[in-house]
């Protein structure tokens, strides 16, 4: 096929049906239509026209599902017959936090079944926030002979056990990448199941994973996989095991230290540093657990190239982190903990002028005589020296509302603004006023606003410039805020693109509940926590729309016209039959 | 700043308070009033009237000027706040742990009843079932199981331990981690004194 005739068959709007159906047989815009990756774009695409939308249909291999009950397997399999690769999301995102119940359910086993018989040539499996268990995870293994990819993010009700049924029976597995699931954690002998004759792995993600694993094991895995890009290795791996690997794997992009703080020869130092100047192609860099500031210059000849630094297991102090990034003048992401502090992170807005992404999370929860932690300063001295900021997570004790308006202006193209203010409902520290000032200068500069996180003592007003200002606004979290039902309505009546919207602990009643009546469909999920929804409230919701699943988990103990914690979500699969006795289905 | 005129007030209240501590342990008392930080870094709740929060029980509890006479404020009270996934929350506290003690973790554990202490290593325990498993061995007795509900139930011994506040506690309420961080020393209770421990 002439790429001018592909240009043409794509640049010819006005044609009539007829005309188009001659110029565009179904293999030419399918073949069109496989360049499409984007699934947004492919579902617009499936809107134009029946002949679009089979032929999208029969072209796409790759289904995202952003909501696992929004649909179930037997639609998808119906509709797309060639699907090599599945992305799956569970739980409501609350249930990181432990605000969901054992059991909620978002078990892929049922899914697994159908793509069995459906999809034999299944390459690819994404799951986030998915209750799996080791028999899913053999079933998995034995039941598709091209299985390549396993990510699982998020996931809990497996063991080492299923991960040992992965290695062995996946001749083709290119990857496996197990991050911060609630696995229980047998042992290390599931790396040793991967067979000898087993060369194709390319990422191989363990981190997660606190046991120890036969060392000899890896290393010879890791040697005999020569296409290996990344390796993230956990905590038992030591510093010196880190370098004999590094010696076979000169070729990785990305790689997770495993313990970075045993003592260590000078001869060991020199050779670690070596193996790591090899590694010309690596970008990304986390693990460094425990690290000691003494052996982070052993990392200085990655860092000119890095783009991505996570230290956001690594507790280290403003000064060490300096050092560091004075090294890493490319530096894109960065993930740190705040005993860092604001010294900590002036030096990121003096160093990573290139710096995209910041994400700033506490280190002591739960200690209360140490104050460690960030303040506005950081973030303002971030925002001076990084202007293309765009997504900042930042975990701080204390905010002013100048200083949300100094940043926005230093960094008006946020897309991702989540602050966390970790006193729930605290004021701006100087003026002790509400914080509705801050997250109004957020919604009125950052025109591309696409998900907000917002936190301290807030009243309606910030939900009414939400509202009137947050065009495009998809994801919202709101805890410990609000004044009245009228801060919720607003958000629900402007924010026109709004996806998914998670509330908790809000005095939002029914009537915000219910003002959002007609906006659900359009939206993923809504979650309401602790707020003022009754049973009767949602039984309205439920009975206007019945094409919304409307779920009330109750808790121990609680009133019975209260509906505690609230989901509701749009479906075409109708209510589901897997709930536990502690959600309701209205 | 009202938080720290209530925390004065609580202050002096403490040292009438009725606790299970054993004599001799009121020594935090010092260290909280030398406390340079200006912030109050407790997860208190403020007095804000606008947030509900008597329906639910994973909203947070008011704490503040209307409640001079309760104790000091917990540590943990907002179910799932910060946000942090527990995976994260409970690979710090680890790290702490190994940072902060490098040299082992060791506690007194005593015995009701028993001639001497006893000292045990923490750090060498990853969870309750293993700390429980070895104290039994070490007094010969029958602790028995945890359940949340009941306590250690049917059981003649309670282990409990005393925490950063020096309140005496039963083993096995929080995640291990936590515990690990505020554990200051064990107690095993004996006889009826366990087991009215065990139907609170």
């Amino acid at each position: 096929m002439e790429p001018s005739e592909l240009k043409r068959s794509k640049d010819s709007p006005n044609l009539d049906e007829s005309t188009r159906r001659s110029s565009f047989p179904d293999e030419v815009l399918e073949r069109v239509l496989s360049l499409l990756k984007s699934h947004r774009d492919r579902s617009s695409v499936s809107l134009v026209c029946k002949d679009w939308y089979n032929a999208e249909r029969w072209s796409r291999t790759h289904v995202f599902i952003g909501n696992c009950y929004s649909v179930s397997p037997e639609i998808v399999a119906r509709r797309f017959p060639k699907i090599r690769s599945v992305t799956l999301k569970g739980k409501p995102r609350f249930s990181d936090f432990n605000l969901v119940p054992e059991n909620w359910g978002a078990d892929i086993h049922a899914w697994l079944v159908v793509f069995a018989a459906k999809y034999p040539f299944l390459e690819e499996l994404r799951l986030k926030r998915m209750a799996i268990s080791d028999e899913s995870l053999e079933f998995l293994a034995v039941s598709f002979p091209n299985f390549k990819a396993l990510s699982l993010l998020s996931c809990d009700g497996f063991s080492t056990n299923g991960l040992a049924a992965i290695a062995t029976h996946c001749k083709n597995l290119t990857e496996l990448d197990i991050q911060e699931n609630g696995i229980d954690d047998k042992g290390g002998s599931w790396l040793s199941c991967f067979p000898e004759s087993f060369t194709s792995l390319e990422v191989l993600n363990f981190a997660n994973l606190s046991s120890d694993i036969n060392f000899d094991a890896l290393e010879r895995l890791v040697g005999r996989c020569k296409s290996m890009r990344v390796l993230k290795l956990n905590r038992s791996v030591s510093l010196e095991q880190l370098q004999r690997l590094l010696v076979n794997a000169p070729q990785l992009a990305e790689l997770g230290t495993g313990s970075f703080s045993e003592e260590l020869t000078f001869r060991q130092c020199v050779e670690l540093e070596s193996a790591l100047s090899n590694c010309k192609n690596m970008h990304t860099l986390s693990g460094l657990w425990d690290a000691k500031g003494i052996y982070l210059p052993a990392l200085y000849p990655v860092c000119t190239h890095l783009t991505f630094l996570n230290l956001s297991y690594a507790a280290l102090r403003s000064d060490e982190l300096a050092k560091l990034l004075a090294h890493c003048p490319r530096l894109k992401r960065l993930w740190v903990l705040d005993t860092v502090e604001d010294k900590g992170l002036e030096a990121v807005g003096m160093n990573c002028p290139l710096l995209e992404e910041l994400r700033v999370f506490p280190a002591d929860l739960f200690d209360e005589e140490i104050i460690h932690g960030v303040t506005e300063a950081g973030f303002v001295a971030v925002s001076f020296g990084c202007p293309r900021l765009h997504y900042v997570l930042y975990f701080c004790c204390q905010m002013t509302n100048a200083a949300v308006a100094t940043i926005v202006q230093n960094c008006p193209d946020f897309t991702h603004f989540r602050l966390c203010i970790m006193n729930p409902g605290q004021p701006d520290h100087i003026t002790n006023e509400p914080m509705d000032e801050a997250f109004g200068a957020v919604v009125k500069t950052c025109t591309k606003l696409q998900r907000l996180s917002v936190s301290g003592r807030l009243t309606d007003l910030t939900f009414e410039y939400i509202g009137r200002y947050a065009k495009n606004l998809e994801t919202l979290s709101v805890a410990f805020a609000g004044s009245s039902d009228w801060g919720m309505q607003c958000v629900m009546g402007g924010c026109s693109k709004l996806r998914k919207l998670e509330i908790r602990d809000c005095p939002f009643g029914n009537a915000a509940l219910l003002s959002g009546l007609e906006k659900y469909e359009s939206m993923r999920s809504l979650w309401m926590s602790a707020c003022n929804v009754t049973m009767n409230g949602c039984r309205l919701l439920a009975r206007e729309m019945p094409r919304l699943n409307v779920e009330v988990m109750k808790e121990d103990g609680s009133d019975d016209s209260q509906a505690d914690k609230v989901y509701v979500y749009r479906s075409i699969a109708g209510p589901r039959r897997d709930a536990p006795p502690s959600v309701l289905t209205l | 700043m009202e938080r720290r005129v209530n925390y004065e007030n609580d202050l002096n209240l403490m040292a009438t308070e009725l606790r299970l501590g054993l004599p001799g342990c009121g020594d935090d008392e010092p260290q909280r009033k030398t406390n340079p930080s200006i912030r109050n870094n407790k997860r208190t709740a403020p007095e804000i009237s606008e947030v509900s929060s008597s329906e639910s029980s994973s909203s947070i509890t008011m704490y503040g000027s209307d409640d001079q006479d309760s104790p000091p404020p917990a540590k943990e009270q907002v179910v799932g706040w910060p946000p942090i996934r527990s995976y994260r929350k409970n690979c710090l506290q680890s790290s702490k742990r190994n940072e902060v003690e490098g040299m082992g973790m060791y506690v007194k554990v005593s015995v009701d009843g028993a001639p001497y202490l006893r000292k045990i290593d923490l750090k060498v325990y990853r969870s309750y079932p293993q700390l429980l498993k070895a104290l039994e061995n070490m007094f010969k007795l029958t602790i028995g199981a945890y359940s949340k509900r009941e306590g250690y139930n049917g059981s003649d011994y309670a282990p409990t331990y005393e925490d950063k506040d020096g309140d005496w506690m039963l083993v096995g309420d929080v995640p291990w981690e936590m515990f690990i961080s505020s554990c200051k020393r064990l107690r095993i209770m004996k006889g009826s004194e366990a087991r009215g421990l065990g139907c609170v």
